[in-house]
């Protein structure tokens, strides 16, 4: 159950997606979401699909593995869709049932509902993809360094986040032993009512909480040995470049940015 | 200063401050220890638990302050503040737990570490990086994510990152009690490797007594002071001494001690396997 957990997952590769700059492949990401979110028809949105389908051809990530990035967001999908079906009652109504009127201006916001989250999932999964952690907590924190100047502590929060995404397999696997050490003194964990199974994790999380603080002790008398002194004076091993193809990929996508805002115009 | 002495303890005095109870409670635990360790020596530390041997080799790299007596540190007074990051350079520190000294997600990443806390050049760190991943034998795994290696593969690594410092000394936490069989003799075959090769002081606090062996001085700590100071084979020739501190003898020499009180005639100062096959077949020639 543990191990299904996609988040932060990274595919090492060599694609030209792989090799653009982390900070350029963020920024690109947040501008695909202002994208989804501008558009405000069906060409718009499908410019918006078609640009995050190419990028996720371009990074040979198996497309298995889009679906599975998806999976867990059905039921927010179904709800979502629920919601603006029934609860949107402008326009045209196409469908009236006692109580119950379906609109074609309801119809068409679930659509692109769905399909903006659709797009949001695919987009920030393939950015989580295709840049190892590392790169990514750099590229936030080279992103965030203005913000330094008005005493936002952005080295710390970067390296909280490393330190996060590098405990999260230890953890899952500390989890695991715990779990097993408790069944095998009989705890029940997977029946009874959902009170009594939330119960039934107390004896799980404690030993979880206590040995993540002898961790971050440990941990933190290993940073202090190893001269570590916050950001000041830092280097990095890896230096964040941008290439040529880097401004070729902010081109191609402010391309799309204009299809997407006068799609239905062209259209 | 005696040049030759590369961490030096005078009449080193450390107390551990509880706060949490009012009044705060001061418990010593290093009553008074002196110990000169030398250039390019491998020293084992011996000890049971809470007898003070970690807390004297935090007291090498400044992260323990000595409340009384002197520590230097390569030539560095470790109770100055401007010395903190000086020393730290020079005595690096590998602890027991390899999954709790990893910082980085991947495992050059990690060896870098220190080296991005130092400020070093980023061409420099490449090559330093690569030069202490090669020494450990874990260059092939440079791109790998550290949770996916076994356990010895994880200690080497966080070797190598403190390789990369460049230390003078190494001081080793138990790096080996985490570990299964195979991994520990990786883990010892990278020791020795950095004593021979590169001349690195060796400082290993351990428990178990074969790898204390292969050293080639053992310092005993009983209740924070030094009870015995020696070659490995004249500290395991005294069983009972070693036995009423609560500490083993290497397996081997254990057993000679043990023929020799049922009247075999060996002598008192085997403490490797070799040395036993070869007395015993010596012994069994003769009859």
């Amino acid at each position: 159950m543990l191990k299904d957990i996609t988040i932060g997952q990274f595919f090492p590769g060599k694609s030209i997606v792989h090799r653009l700059d982390s900070r350029i492949k963020i920024i690109l990401t947040i501008v695909f979401i202002f994208m989804l979110f501008m558009a405000d028809s069906f060409y718009g949105l499908g410019v918006g699909i078609i640009y995050v389908l190419g990028a996720f051809l371009l990074s040979k990530i198996p497309f298995k593995m889009m679906l599975k990035s998806l999976k867990p967001l059905v039921p927010i999908l179904i709800f979502t869709g629920i919601l603006n079906i029934f609860f949107i009652t402008a326009g045209d109504p196409v469908f009236e049932w006692r109580f119950i009127t379906v609109t074609d201006m309801g119809l068409r916001t679930a659509a692109y509902n769905m399909i903006r989250i659709i797009g949001l999932i695919i987009g920030s999964s393939l950015l989580t993809y295709t840049t190892s952690p590392i790169a990514l907590t750099d590229a936030i924190e080279r992103l965030l360094s203005p913000l330094k100047k008005i005493k936002v502590p952005v080295h710390e929060l970067a390296m909280m986040m490393t330190i996060a995404l590098r405990f999260i397999p230890t953890l899952i696997e500390e989890t695991d032993k715990i779990m097993s050490a408790q069944k095998a003194r009989g705890a029940d964990l997977e029946t009874g009512s959902l009170l009594q199974r939330a119960k039934a994790l107390v004896p799980i999380l404690i030993p979880l909480f206590v040995s993540s603080f002898r961790r971050a002790e440990d941990l933190a008398l290993a940073m202090e040995c190893r001269c570590y002194h916050g950001g000041e004076g830092r280097t990095r091993l890896k230096q964040l470049k941008t290439a040529p193809r880097d401004y070729v990929a902010l081109v191609i996508t402010a391309g799309f940015v204009f299809l997407t805002v006068f799609a239905d115009k062209l259209a | 200063m005696c040049m030759n002495s590369f961490l030096q303890a005078e009449n080193l005095k450390f107390s551990y401050i509880n706060n949490i109870e009012e009044p705060p409670v001061r418990t010593e635990v290093l009553h008074g220890v002196s110990l000169d360790v030398k250039k390019g020596e491998f020293v084992a530390l011996l000890g049971h638990n809470g007898s003070g041997k970690s807390t004297l080799a935090k007291c090498f790299n400044a992260i323990n302050i000595a409340d009384e007596g002197k520590v230097y540190a390569c030539g560095f007074d470790a109770s100055l503040e401007e010395n903190l990051f000086p020393i730290r350079q020079r005595v690096g520190m590998v602890f027991q737990n390899p999954d709790n000294q990893i910082v980085a997600t991947i495992v050059e990443e990690d060896v870098a570490f220190a080296l991005e806390n130092m400020g070093v050049e980023p061409a420099e760190i490449r090559r330093r990086v690569d030069e202490a991943l090669k020494t450990v034998g874990m260059y092939e795994y440079r791109g790998h994510a550290p949770h996916k290696l076994s356990g010895g593969q994880k200690q080497r690594v966080a070797i190598a990152g403190i390789l990369a410092m460049k230390p003078q000394v190494v001081l080793l936490d138990e790096p080996t009690a985490m570990l299964d069989p195979s991994g520990r003799a990786e883990v010892m075959k990278t020791i020795k490797m950095l004593k021979e090769e590169m001349c690195v002081t060796i400082v290993l606090i351990t428990h178990y007594m074969e790898e204390a062996a292969q050293a080639d001085r053992i310092v005993v700590i009983d209740n924070g002071s030094i009870v015995m100071d020696d070659v490995p084979k004249r500290i395991f020739s005294q069983v009972e001494k070693m036995k009423s501190i609560g500490l083993d003898v290497p397996q081997v020499t254990e057993l000679c001690y043990l023929l020799r009180q049922q009247g075999v005639d060996l002598p008192e100062d085997i403490i490797t396997e070799d040395e036993c096959v070869e007395a015993l077949s010596k012994l069994l020639l003769k009859k």
